[in-house]
């Protein structure tokens, strides 16, 4: 059944505890197109993504209802095994963090050496194409057995985002990826979002109302936990329909 | 400005107290470093490494027979003590959201703090009463004393590791396992393999709960159910005789005691040593 939908998300809502951090969330993300999640600090967007890959429930007493459907198939159905479907998904964190312990090639080829790939032609090849999608090739190609701790933070990021790029995900799931970043690196980053888009589903949060403005097709407005509005991008940024949109917007609040 | 000055009088004084304190924690490790150095060093020689225990009023002699028994004991202790340490730590660390962690955590301290001739003891009505004194029994013992602390670090190791470094692999798609083993483990490889050094330097040293599981023992290893010479025990049943050539082994005893601890954190150190 061909769906132009990613992700088709019902009646999704998560709790920290007894904490009920997103309620009844409900929103279709499209395929091949960046889907923005906008909102103030605390109002759920790390949870939401963290829920698109069943990252949310590894935190104890963590838990989720609702469907997501992930090419029309609901992810939290009780058969789906969540390591298969992380792997479809390439997630990037809000901090960087790249494994301290292995070398900016190991972290590169990390997530095919650790599901049990060997071949060194193939590692090598995966290495430097993703580390030059994700634009850190050039820097650091002649050290690529240094640690990859000793990197800026900002080439940390675009480590971590080459690590997620090497298994060739369906999805990039992008928690606030450039705030760690200068404005030159974040450029770079928002270049390659866009150029990811062509061939991925990517869904970014971000703090920046100028960087969703900027990269995403679609954006989505949540509030204490609420969805509060979805659509075009243009629409939400020219056109909101709730008032609240439009203050957070404008910076009256947030 | 006055009160620059003020701070950096303070800085002074602090910087000159932490100094002293380094020297008092330090004067009593050399001087009992020294004093076993400069009274084994004599007894040390061929002889000494190659020959078992002499008998009463028999000159010469040596420790090979119980640097063997420490060496066997001290292993045997390891292959069961260092498991199941290692997977307790990793329980309380990984698995900490079971209702079962804080009870594992609060015995494994009292265990701990358990005085090792009690564990002895335990040891003894255990094994020793059914199969009698052997290194099999001493091993028993000395690993119960390991576990403890082998589970105390391994988990203070591990919970060192960020949990941000556990989620970059578990969204890779890496199973939980697999994680603990390949990322975590890793990262935490220097803090355990301390801790494995120190309970082993701990057991090597320990005479009270050995002298209850399989007694003094002056020949070479005879079977696994039979005891097997010991160092530490050594150092104890010779210092306490009225023959200087049998302190003088004490002393020797120590010096191989401690050389062989010493050899082996540098072992493990080189193995363990972080590439970055
Ligand atoms: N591990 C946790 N345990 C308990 N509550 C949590 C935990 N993580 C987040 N929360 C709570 O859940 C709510 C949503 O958090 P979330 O991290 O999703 O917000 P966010 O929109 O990403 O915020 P920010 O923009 O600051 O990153 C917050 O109120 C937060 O206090
Ligand atoms: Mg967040």
């Amino acid at each position: 059944m061909f769906s132009p939908y990613k992700f088709e998300i019902e009646s999704l809502n998560a709790w920290f505890g007894s904490k009920h951090v997103l309620k009844n969330i409900n929103m279709k993300i499209k395929e091949k197109a960046v889907t923005a999640v906008i909102g103030p600090s605390g109002c759920g967007k790390t949870t939401f993504i963290r829920c698109l890959n069943r990252m949310h429930e590894i935190v104890p007493g963590a838990k989720v209802s609702g469907r997501v459907l992930f090419n029309g198939m609901d992810i939290y159905n009780e058969d789906v095994d969540p390591v298969q479907i992380r792997r479809k998904m390439g997630m990037v964190f809000q901090k960087p963090n790249p494994f301290p312990m292995m070398s900016i090639y190991d972290n590169a080829a990390a997530g095919l050496k650790l599901n049990g790939i060997r071949d060194k032609e193939k590692l090598d090849s995966v290495v430097e194409r993703s580390l030059k999608l994700a634009i850190l090739w050039d820097e650091v190609k002649d050290d690529l057995n240094k640690s990859g701790a000793s990197l800026s933070g900002g080439q940390q990021q675009r480590l971590c985002i080459a690590r997620a790029l090497a298994v060739e995900p369906e999805v990039m799931l992008m928690d606030e990826p450039c705030s760690a970043l200068d404005p030159i690196a974040t450029a770079k980053i928002e270049t390659l979002i866009r150029m990811l888009a062509e061939d991925y589903t990517v869904v970014i949060v971000t703090h920046n109302m100028q960087q969703a403005a900027r990269v995403s097709d679609f954006t989505a407005f949540l509030y204490l936990g609420e969805l509060i509005e979805f659509g075009s991008t243009k629409e939400i940024f020219e056109n909101p329909r709730s008032e609240l949109t439009e203050k957070y917007i404008t910076g009256e609040f947030g | 400005m006055a009160s620059y000055k003020m701070r950096k009088i303070k800085d002074r004084f602090m910087r000159i107290l932490v100094w002293l304190a380094l020297l008092m924690a330090l004067i009593p490790l050399f001087s009992i470093l020294g004093e076993v150095v400069l009274k084994g060093a004599s007894s040390i020689n061929l002889n000494f490494l190659t020959q078992p225990t002499p008998t009463v009023g028999e000159a010469g002699g040596g420790v090979a027979n119980a640097m063997q028994g420490t060496l066997l004991a001290v292993g045997l202790a390891s292959l069961i003590g260092v498991p199941i340490g290692l997977m307790s730590g990793i329980f309380l660390s990984e698995y900490s959201e079971t209702k079962l962690s804080p009870a594992v955590r609060f015995f494994n301290d009292v265990l701990n703090g358990f005085p090792s001739i009690v564990i002895g003891i335990f040891g003894y009505t255990i094994i020793v009463l059914s199969i009698g004194f052997s290194v099999i029994a001493a091993a028993f013992a000395l690993a119960i004393i390991m576990i403890p602390i082998v589970t105390r670090t391994t988990e203070e190791a591990l919970k060192l590791v960020p949990a941000t470094v556990r989620e970059a692999a578990i969204a890779l798609g890496v199973p939980r396992w697999k994680t603990i083993v390949s990322v975590v483990f890793s990262g935490a490889k220097k803090g355990i393999a301390t801790g494995i050094l120190l309970s082993l330097a701990r057991i090597a040293g320990e005479s009270a709960p050995v002298l209850v599981t399989m007694g003094y023992w002056r020949w070479w290893f005879a079977g696994l159910d039979k005891p097997v010479a010991n160092l530490a025990l050594n150092i104890y049943i010779f210092a306490i005789s009225p023959f200087e050539n049998w302190q003088a082994l004490a002393w020797g005893s120590a010096l191989v005691l401690v050389t062989l601890i010493l050899g082996t954190s540098v072992i493990v150190r080189i193995f363990t040593r972080e590439k970055y």
